[in-house]
């Protein structure tokens, strides 16, 4: 009896064991057209990675094009748009991560927050504009802040205010402006994570403050903020690594004529060079670039949040 | 009904303590203020939708004179008109058409390939899951992109629109982490029954993971919904034209919108009736509206779906 049901085990098993390698590769098989939609979209592209370095024109085939090895590179430094399309970036990266506490502190509000139906309510209204194209927020905000938009008849109207303001053409206050912009859209989103982490702290914690005392504000400070700050350090640190990205659409959308020396941004400027210029290969160095010290960033981003927290964000 | 009202409150919050306690004025403020902040913010985000809306229902010329928070009148002559404007109908379609495809080629990827993925018999399973992954990370950047699509001959064709998006390292993950917890019993006896993996697939894994497939199928739709940029590099066909990016250009030319809205208006009788601006407010609801009704209804499901990720991915 024994050694017929070890034998039959066996045969079991062997016969297990081809089956799941005929399994395999009909699985495999399967897979097979996911790595190449993979590989086409996403591996493909960056073989474009080439043209930086040769002196192409479009029309001309690669291999009759002169290589130019680093020059592309090099051009940069004397570029004299660099600067200050750097400096655009720069600076509205860096107020977005100045609001970056503001959806933290909403996310407080919101869970402090105790009828059910007005939680709901601001939730839901909050996160709206994140699913809005910004060709929609720009044609909402066109029609709040235009000269004939409501903000200025509103203030015609009270009899406020000599002549109209037009908020999407100033100068001097543009960098504040689509840093509020950004800010209308995507607070809501951004205060999602926060409210998934608020919802994770033990309650008890709050009731054993509550019996030695603690009033609201208290209990914000010494149990919710400490304990949402981790996630508040990780979101921060990556937003670092994409200091260079600043928002493609938003400013391709809000550019006009008046500002838009002030928020042609680096990604801006890469399409500019390459479809309006036309210059496709210090385009994609540029663009090269850009993501070299994208990844980079992330990177050290990630290596100092493994030293300082034990753990890395990638 | 003034007393009902007024006791219910007192009878959910815990009536002893209230008595030994004076009532609480920091609490108080610190609700007041709480509301009043939140509130200011809902209408902050609210009024501007609800602005053009009101506008694009008012009649035109007395919206101009300014509208604030009623319609001016009513006429529905912006919309009318606005409908029957050249290529607004054709970018209707194709923008419906490129979420609903682009959305089904999505989720069928995303999740069939999650499945995938979660086989242990898959020869070369990590290697090939950390290859999709690996495409979150990184982007070739404006120029490459461009030159791709058009090497593949996707310049003027509907198909850029909805297979470039088709696999997202993202999705892949939350997909797979639900199917894992799935209870592996189910596939199993499946299996027994002789069901192959794609059946398995179709009727056990694709039903259970409905919670995170509707999210993502939100996403994707909403996605292909916005997207408008690669209609505005690739596409020049103004029968491949989107809705977002119909609107873009009336916003933009504003001088060849009054030319042609005047063109269109003096064919008509309506020439004294209508302003560009209110075909403008039109247009933005029409492109607007689907999100608007759509989200609400969904946006609970899918918030609970983003959890799911945020706290296991």
């Amino acid at each position: 009896m024994e050694t017929t049901t070890a034998s039959q085990t066996g045969k079991k098993r062997r016969f297990k064991s081809s089956h799941r390698r005929k399994d395999g590769y009909k699985l495999l098989l399967a897979a097979l057209p996911f790595v190449l939609i993979a590989f086409a979209f996403s591996y493909v592209p960056l073989f474009g990675w080439i043209y930086a370095f040769f002196d192409y024109h479009p029309g001309i085939p690669l291999s009759k094009t002169p290589f130019s090895g680093l020059d592309r590179f090099r051009e940069m430094f004397s570029d004299p748009w660099m600067g200050p399309v750097l400096m655009n970036t720069l600076a509205l990266s860096f107020l977005s991560i100045l609001t970056a506490p503001i959806p933290m502190l909403f996310a407080i509000m919101v869970s402090e927050v105790r009828s059910g139906w007005f939680k709901r309510l601001v939730q839901t209204v909050s996160t709206l504009p994140h699913y809005i194209s910004w060709i929609i927020v720009y044609a909402l905000a066109f029609s709040m802040f235009s000269t004939e938009g409501a903000v200025n008849t509103f203030l015609m109207k009270l009899g406020l205010g000599g002549a109209p303001v037009d908020v999407l053409g100033n100068y001097e206050r543009v960098w504040t402006v689509q840093t509020l912009l950004l800010l209308w859209k995507s607070v809501g989103w951004s205060a999602i994570i926060y409210l998934a982490a608020i919802v994770s702290i033990d309650s008890e914690q709050y009731d054993a403050a509550k019996v030695d005392g603690a009033g609201r504000r208290r209990t914000i400070w010494h149990i919710t903020l400490p304990s949402i700050m981790p996630t508040f350090i990780v979101l921060l640190l990556l937003s670092i690594s994409n200091l260079l990205s600043a928002g493609f659409e938003q400013y391709l959308v809000f550019s006009n004529v008046m500002v838009a020396d002030r928020i042609e941004v680096l990604d801006l400027y890469v399409y500019r060079l390459g479809l309006v210029t036309g210059d496709y290969s210090y385009s994609t160095a540029v663009g090269m670039f850009k993501s070299i010290i994208s990844i980079v960033l992330l990177f050290t981003v990630n290596l100092l949040s493994k030293k300082f927290r034990g753990q890395g964000i990638v | 009904m003034n007393t009902t009202t007024a006791t219910k409150p007192a009878a959910v919050a815990s009536k002893p303590e209230r008595r030994k306690r004076p009532i609480d004025y920091k609490d108080l403020t610190f609700n007041f203020f709480n509301y009043l902040l939140l509130t200011v913010l809902v209408l902050a985000t609210i009024y501007p939708f609800y602005y053009i809306f009101i506008y694009s229902i008012s009649d035109s010329i007395q919206a101009q004179k300014g509208v604030t928070f009623w319609p001016a009148g009513f006429s529905l002559e912006a919309y009318q008109t606005t409908v029957k404007l050249p290529g607004i109908m054709d970018a209707a379609i194709v923008s419906l058409s490129r979420t609903v495809v682009g959305t089904l080629i999505t989720v069928f990827c995303c999740s069939f390939f999650a499945y995938l993925i979660t086989k242990e018999e898959l020869p070369f399973r990590k290697a090939i899951y950390r290859f999709v992954l690996v495409t979150m990370y990184f982007n070739a950047g404006f120029i490459p992109w461009y030159l791709t699509m058009k090497t593949y001959g996707l310049q003027n064709s509907f198909l850029l629109y909805v297979l470039p998006t088709a696999l997202a390292g993202f999705n892949v993950i939350l997909i797979k982490t639900f199917i894992e917890q799935l209870p592996a019993s189910l596939e199993e006896s499946a299996k027994i029954d002789g069901a192959g993996y794609f059946k398995i697939y179709t009727s056990i894994i694709f039903p259970l993971s409905m919670p995170i497939i509707a999210t993502i199928a939100v996403f994707a739709a909403v996605g292909q919904w916005n997207t408008w940029f690669d209609n505005y590099f690739l596409v020049e066909n103004p029968k491949l034209q989107t809705l977002q990016l119909v609107l873009y250009n009336f916003l933009n030319q504003s001088s060849n919108l009054s030319n042609a809205t005047t063109e269109q208006l003096n064919r008509g009788d309506l020439v004294r009736t209508l302003t560009p601006q209110s075909i403008r407010m039109a247009i933005t609801m029409l492109v607007t509206l689907p999100i608007v009704l759509v989200y609400p209804m969904l946006q609970r499901y899918f918030v609970k779906g983003i959890m799911m990720g945020a706290v296991k991915g």
